[in-house]
């Protein structure tokens, strides 16, 4: 009970804080949609890993130890520290530069220009939303399934259906709302502060489970020793090919939409600076104490010496909630799981943001002319379709069973699939419209078909000839671009002199 | 330097499969399973290459374009 509590008090200083920060907002849709390009290094670098680590990170990354043991980090966070950063740098650095210059607000105006088509952006838009809505889906299950874990037997009159538990579909609910409040009072803004104060939340609480696991268990040594053996080599659980194939999946930040609006909020080029050194040492700090939680969850046992904590059969989006409710006080336990909610939000409030601002600027706007609407109009729309994207979202939440590491590596895995698009845009003076509308086709029709076969996800260890379906994804899109690109007419010279104006 | 760095960077990719640790099971201070000591210093050292990038390696266009960026937002 006290858990859920501490949770009540950690949203209500939420609200405050979108309250606080809708006293800075301007009122026009610049700086709802990109903060007036005003955000300088810290908040960035917050903004951007908040952004970056949802219930992916913690969660599925706890879950994901406990099955398959500690390669979990070799395959998703080590690699991200190399291939993240490389991403801000080689994709994030110039958006931000032609994003400034021309006045993007998103993804779908860039490549809009870029090709020289119109057309290309209704092609893409919903492609983007599909894949955003399995992302948002992972965060709104995993605030729920945290919750629910942690607050086992606290409410039994109340819901006697989950043990006790504060339900998930409740959690989910509140947690949307919250979101929805902050974001509402000051956009793009009230995302970036949020996340940086929920990136601190997070990162502090994190540790403080870790602390306190530890210490129930023993100590360190005596966490680990109690841990399953088999789960901490990576032999017998994560195939060489697999493991390799896996650096495809950081790929993905390249391509998120609510990422690009993040670069674009950057004050100058040199705020990118602190993001580029501090991210991969983030992920480290994140990352590690989840691995050797979710590994040591695979032999632990109460005091008694006898009874697991983490019983067979057990879906390990809940181990970590799991995990933090047996094993720590109800006061760090409830500060841990605002730390788990703070992850979750500090994602799903930028990917709000996203949706909303390429729907009113790639849709609303282009379609019917920027005068046609009122700022304040603007900003009505872009909440309106922000809600229903959520609604929906949230009612797949009720007969979603996947697991949320899954569901990530399929919604990653369309991102970075789609890799090519950006990087060739950003890159290749020869990429043409028709390579574009190609490398769109043929990576998502290639992701349709793989995430069908897998059995929309049901199958978690899909692989096609030992590596990740991403890597045909990828090839698919970046086949598909550079042979219709060769077959095609170059773009014309004023497209050459706007986006590569050094080199024609 | 940015050779360097750039051959830094490919030697960091390369040295990420570590198939010699596979099947290790030794716990380095007692509890760190060696595969995952081994990338956490891996993490470390991408985060030194791009300290390096950000040092040494800094593209022009965006050096050209933050300092435009500072004088506008000074004005």
């Amino acid at each position: 009970m006290t858990q859920t509590y501490i949770v009540i008090g950690y949203l209500c200083l939420l609200l405050a804080l979108g309250y606080v920060s809708s006293r800075f907002f301007r009122g026009s849709s610049n700086d709802y949609f990109v903060a007036s390009r005003s955000i300088g290094p810290v908040v960035l670098f917050m903004s951007i890993f908040g952004t970056t680590m949802t219930a992916f990170a913690l969660i599925g990354s706890t879950g994901e130890a406990y099955r398959v043991g500690i390669g979990t980090y070799g395959k998703i966070a080590s690699w991200s520290a190399l291939i993240h950063t490389a991403c801000f740098f080689l994709i994030g650095l110039p958006l931000w530069s032609l994003g400034k210059r021309n006045g993007f607000h998103t993804q779908i105006e860039f490549f809009r220009a870029r090709f020289e088509s119109s057309k290309f952006g209704y092609i893409l838009f919903p492609i983007l939303i599909g894949l955003l809505i399995p992302y948002l889906l992972i965060g709104l299950m995993g605030a729920g399934s945290a919750m629910q874990g942690v607050t086992r037997g606290a409410f039994p009159e109340l819901f006697p259906e989950t043990n006790g538990a504060v339900p998930a579909w409740l959690t989910s609910l509140v947690i949307a709302g919250v979101v929805l409040y902050y974001i509402f009072a000051g956009g793009v803004r009230s995302a970036a502060w949020a996340n940086t104060f929920q990136t601190i939340v997070f990162m502090i609480m994190g540790f403080l489970a870790f602390y306190m696991i530890s210490s129930k268990l023993g100590g360190l040594e005596a966490a680990s020793a109690m841990a399953d053996a088999e789960k901490a080599v990576r032999a017998g659980n994560i195939g060489e090919l697999q493991f390799f194939s896996y650096f495809l999946i950081p790929l993905s930040v390249g391509m998120f939409p609510h990422l690009f609006q993040n670069c674009l909020t950057a004050k100058s080029s040199k705020t990118f600076r602190l993001t580029f050194v501090a991210h991969p040492l983030a992920i480290m700090l994140t990352w590690i104490p989840c691995i050797l939680i979710g590994l040591w969850a695979t032999g632990a046992v109460m005091p008694d010496g006898v009874t697991r904590i983490i019983p067979e059969g057990t879906n390990p989006n809940s181990v970590l909630g799991i995990m933090v409710g047996k094993l720590t006080s109800p006061v760090i336990g409830g500060l841990v799981t605002a730390g788990i909610l703070a992850a979750i939000m500090s994602s799903l409030d930028s990917q709000f943001v996203a949706v909303g601002t390429m729907f009113t600027k790639d849709i609303v706007v282009h379609s019917f002319g920027a005068d046609r609407f009122s700022e304040k109009q603007m900003l009505w729309i872009a909440r309106g379709f922000v809600t229903t994207i959520v609604v929906v979202t949230y009612l797949f939440t009720l007969v979603e069973p996947r697991q949320v590491f899954s569901l990530g590596i399929w919604c990653f895995s369309g991102f970075a699939g789609l890799f090519p698009l950006v990087f060739a845009a950003v890159y290749w003076k020869r990429a043409t419209k028709a390579g574009a509308y190609a490398a769109v086709l043929a990576g998502g029709i290639t992701w349709f078909l793989l995430f069908q076969a897998s059995g929309y996800g049901a199958n978690r260890s899909f692989l096609i000839g030992g590596a990740m379906p991403v890597v045909f994804i990828f090839l698919a899109c970046a086949a598909g671009m550079i042979i219709v690109s060769l077959m095609t007419k170059p773009p014309s010279e004023t497209t050459m002199a706007k986006f590569f104006p050094n080199k024609s | 330097m940015r050779i360097v760095i750039l051959l830094y960077m490919i030697a960091l990719f390369i040295l990420h499969q570590d198939f010699w640790l596979k099947d290790d099971a030794s716990l380095l201070f007692g509890f760190l399973p060696s595969s995952l000591a081994y990338h956490m210093v891996f993490t470390v050292l991408a985060a030194f290459g791009w300290f390096m990038v950000v040092k040494f390696a800094w593209p022009k266009f965006a050096e050209e374009q933050g300092e435009a960026s500072e004088e506008a937002a000074k004005q």
